[in-house]
């Protein structure tokens, strides 16, 4: 049979298998729709997680794009992982003990007000929606580079999918599912680096042969020669400074991400958390320490059948004609000597890769059956599906939990709440359908911005109310606040409105790291120049403080 | 000093050793000594502040994450804070 027949078989049965489970996790009451009713072994909520944190990029792009940066794309390894040690540390154990239903949900009891309850409600969604579109768009895009199926057609179904399991299951079908669908993802990872690492190193397991083989150095000698930079060699795309403040960047604003920390709110008890964090992250550490080596290996491997060869030989290799036919390869002999050269200079370049390729293109070069060509596509979709699954229900919690349970109508009866909590689920998925189908340009761009804006609001709103006693809504407002404008000001007047990056040069990827160091001063000096919170505030610090059971604290 | 003052202290003892090690495999061995420590290969396999960069930091991370769920086991027992 062909991949694409594999392609539909294995796709078709993989959604028919979430749709299934999302059927079977049907729930009844608000509680299991919020929080999953609370029992999801550790072990199941840390797959959930990894999947609800390892988006299509993570899964299709991520392996490319450290292939294109060398060294630098550490900033994405260690960015996109370190971040689960301060959620592991910080604050899941302790949001999860407080045992509330929403992020916007802690910040609004904690600093007792309002105002503060619905700057979270929309920090919340603005996070989460730049971060869902680009979710419901991969699902197009995958299903119409493996199946032909036009890109709106695919974003329809990726909503009707998720809309379905998250109507009827709500965040308990989104977390079964999430397993399942990790299942997915990571087989379809592991199966191709795998193979790809035995193919050309002739060691099976990926992290081993990029630890004790010499590829990466032969790579980065190969890119020497043909003029392009040392891949090994720190700082060549992004200098030392903005590496540290992306990585620290996208490590904080990974621990201040609504989707990835209401998942700890699913463990039965709070040091459940804190085992659930490490799992979350040994299952994320599976595929972000073979995305590495595949970036290697693949990268190596590329160069070296392309580059300088003859134009025949070239064109006789059977995957180099289906992904010119893509577009994803672009070869033209320009100065017609009959080869091909790669050069760092546009003008005489005459190979361009598109980074996607290292991924997609791994079943083809390691010579696999075309069921892979299939799974690697389910995986995706995987990536792609639990990611999108976990962002909506952030924003429909943010509405229909934070914004109409506890504002609007406090006294609405327990069927009511589950009534809204369907309807605004089911009206958030399908309003961002269309942004899916025709991203605005600038949404790219904001996916940085997410980031930051964790980084720099709710990451230093969480930590101190739960470390710091003396800390008041005034000061959390005032940090908050500071921290949003300023880190919003530099995003878009670098990105959009030309100005040059003012402040030495940082990133706007990074600026969330300095967003978040003025909270913290604003906000601790602010609190000191303002009456501490009242004394029940100070009593519930103390009980989130330990595991035990609601109210016990307090005696000891 | 009361048990809830204690414990909380441990705590945020411990909280605040690991995070010197998080700090020191990212940020200082990953990136401010990634350059010196590239003159160095083990095993004949890659330089070592690109192998820490793009693999050991992530190690590190996991191995900190559980060291500390078993840590505060033994903490929340010790001060009867179980849940």
């Amino acid at each position: 049979m062909s991949a694409e027949v594999w392609t539909w078989i294995i796709v078709l049965a993989t959604f028919a298998l979430y749709l299934g489970i999302g059927y079977w996790a049907r729930v009844q009451e608000t509680a299991g729709f919020y929080v999953a009713g609370r029992g999801v072994p550790p072990v199941a909520n840390g797959a959930a997680t990894a999947a609800d944190w390892m988006s299509a990029a993570s899964f299709i792009s991520m392996a490319g794009l450290i292939s294109f940066l060398g060294y630098d794309g550490a900033v994405y390894l260690m960015g996109w992982t370190g971040g689960y040690v301060l959620l592991a540390l910080l604050l899941a154990p302790y949001l999860r003990k407080y045992g509330k239903y929403t992020v916007p949900e802690f910040v609004g009891d904690r600093y007792y007000s309002n105002v503060a309850r619905v700057v979270a409600v929309i920090a919340a969604i603005f996070v989460s929606f730049t971060y869902a579109v680009p979710q419901l768009r991969g699902v197009g895009i995958v299903l119409s580079r493996y199946l032909g199926v036009d890109v709106a057609t695919g974003v329809w179904a990726a909503v009707i999918v998720t809309a379905f399991i998250a109507v009827i299951g709500g965040m308990k079908g989104i977390t079964w599912t999430q397993v399942a669908q990790y299942t997915v993802l990571i087989i379809a990872y592991l199966i191709t680096g795998i193979a790809l690492s035995n193919f050309l190193t002739g060691n099976p397991i990926p992290q081993l042969a990029f630890t004790f083989s010499d590829f990466a150095v032969r790579l980065s000698q190969l890119q020497v020669e043909l003029g392009l930079k040392e891949y090994v060699a720190p700082f060549q795309n992004l200098n030392l400074l903005n590496v540290f403040l992306i990585t620290l960047t996208l490590m904080v604003g990974t621990a201040g991400l609504p989707h990835v920390i209401i998942r700890f709110y699913t463990v039965p008890k709070a040091s459940d958390a804190r085992w659930s964090a490490g799992w979350a992250l040994l299952f994320i550490a599976l595929l972000y320490t073979t995305a590495p080596a595949v970036a290697v290996f693949s990268k190596y491997n590329l160069l070296n059948t392309l580059a300088n060869k003859t134009v025949e030989e070239v064109q006789g290799i059977d995957w180099v004609q289906k992904w010119s036919k893509t577009g994803l390869l672009k070869l033209e002999d320009k100065n017609g000597d009959g080869k091909y050269q790669i050069t760092a200079a546009k003008d005489t370049n005459e190979i361009t890769i598109d980074r996607d390729i290292i991924v997609l293109s791994t079943p083809e070069v390691a010579k696999l059956s075309p069921i892979v060509v299939g799974l690697v596509a389910a995986g995706g979709l995987a990536a792609a599906l639990s990611t999108a699954a976990g962002l909506l229900i952030v924003m429909a919690s943010a509405i229909s939990h934070d914004l109409y349970t506890r504002i609007i109508n406090p006294q609405a009866s327990e069927a009511t709440k589950l009534t809204i909590a369907r309807v605004v689920i089911l009206l958030v998925t399908v309003l961002a359908a269309p942004f899916g189908i025709n991203p605005p340009a600038f949404i790219a761009q904001l996916v940085a911005f997410a980031f930051g804006l964790a980084a720099s609001t709710f990451f230093p709103a969480i930590l101190l109310g739960i470390f710091d006693r003396r800390m008041n809504t005034q000061g959390a407002v005032a940090g908050m606040l500071v921290g949003l404008v300023f880190t919003a000001t530099y995003i878009v007047g670098t990105n959009y409105l030309g100005w040059p990056r003012f402040l030495f040069g940082i990133s706007p990827e990074g600026i969330g790291t300095v967003g978040m160091l003025l909270n913290f001063l604003v906000a601790y000096l602010v609190s000191r120049a303002t009456p501490p919170p009242p004394a029940e505030i100070q009593k519930l610090v103390d009980e989130i403080r330990v595991p035990k059971g609601a109210g016990a604290a307090a005696e000891h | 000093m009361s048990a809830l003052e204690a414990y909380w202290k441990e705590n945020l003892s411990l909280i605040r050793n690991l995070l010197i090690i998080w700090a020191l495999a990212s940020y200082v061995l990953g990136i401010l000594l990634a350059e010196p420590l590239n003159a160095i290969r083990v095993f004949g396999g890659p330089p070592l502040g690109f192998w820490i960069a793009q693999q050991g930091s992530i190690y590190v991370f996991v191995i900190l994450i559980f060291y500390y769920a078993s840590r505060m086991a033994a903490l929340d027992r010790k001060y009867g804070f179980e849940d």
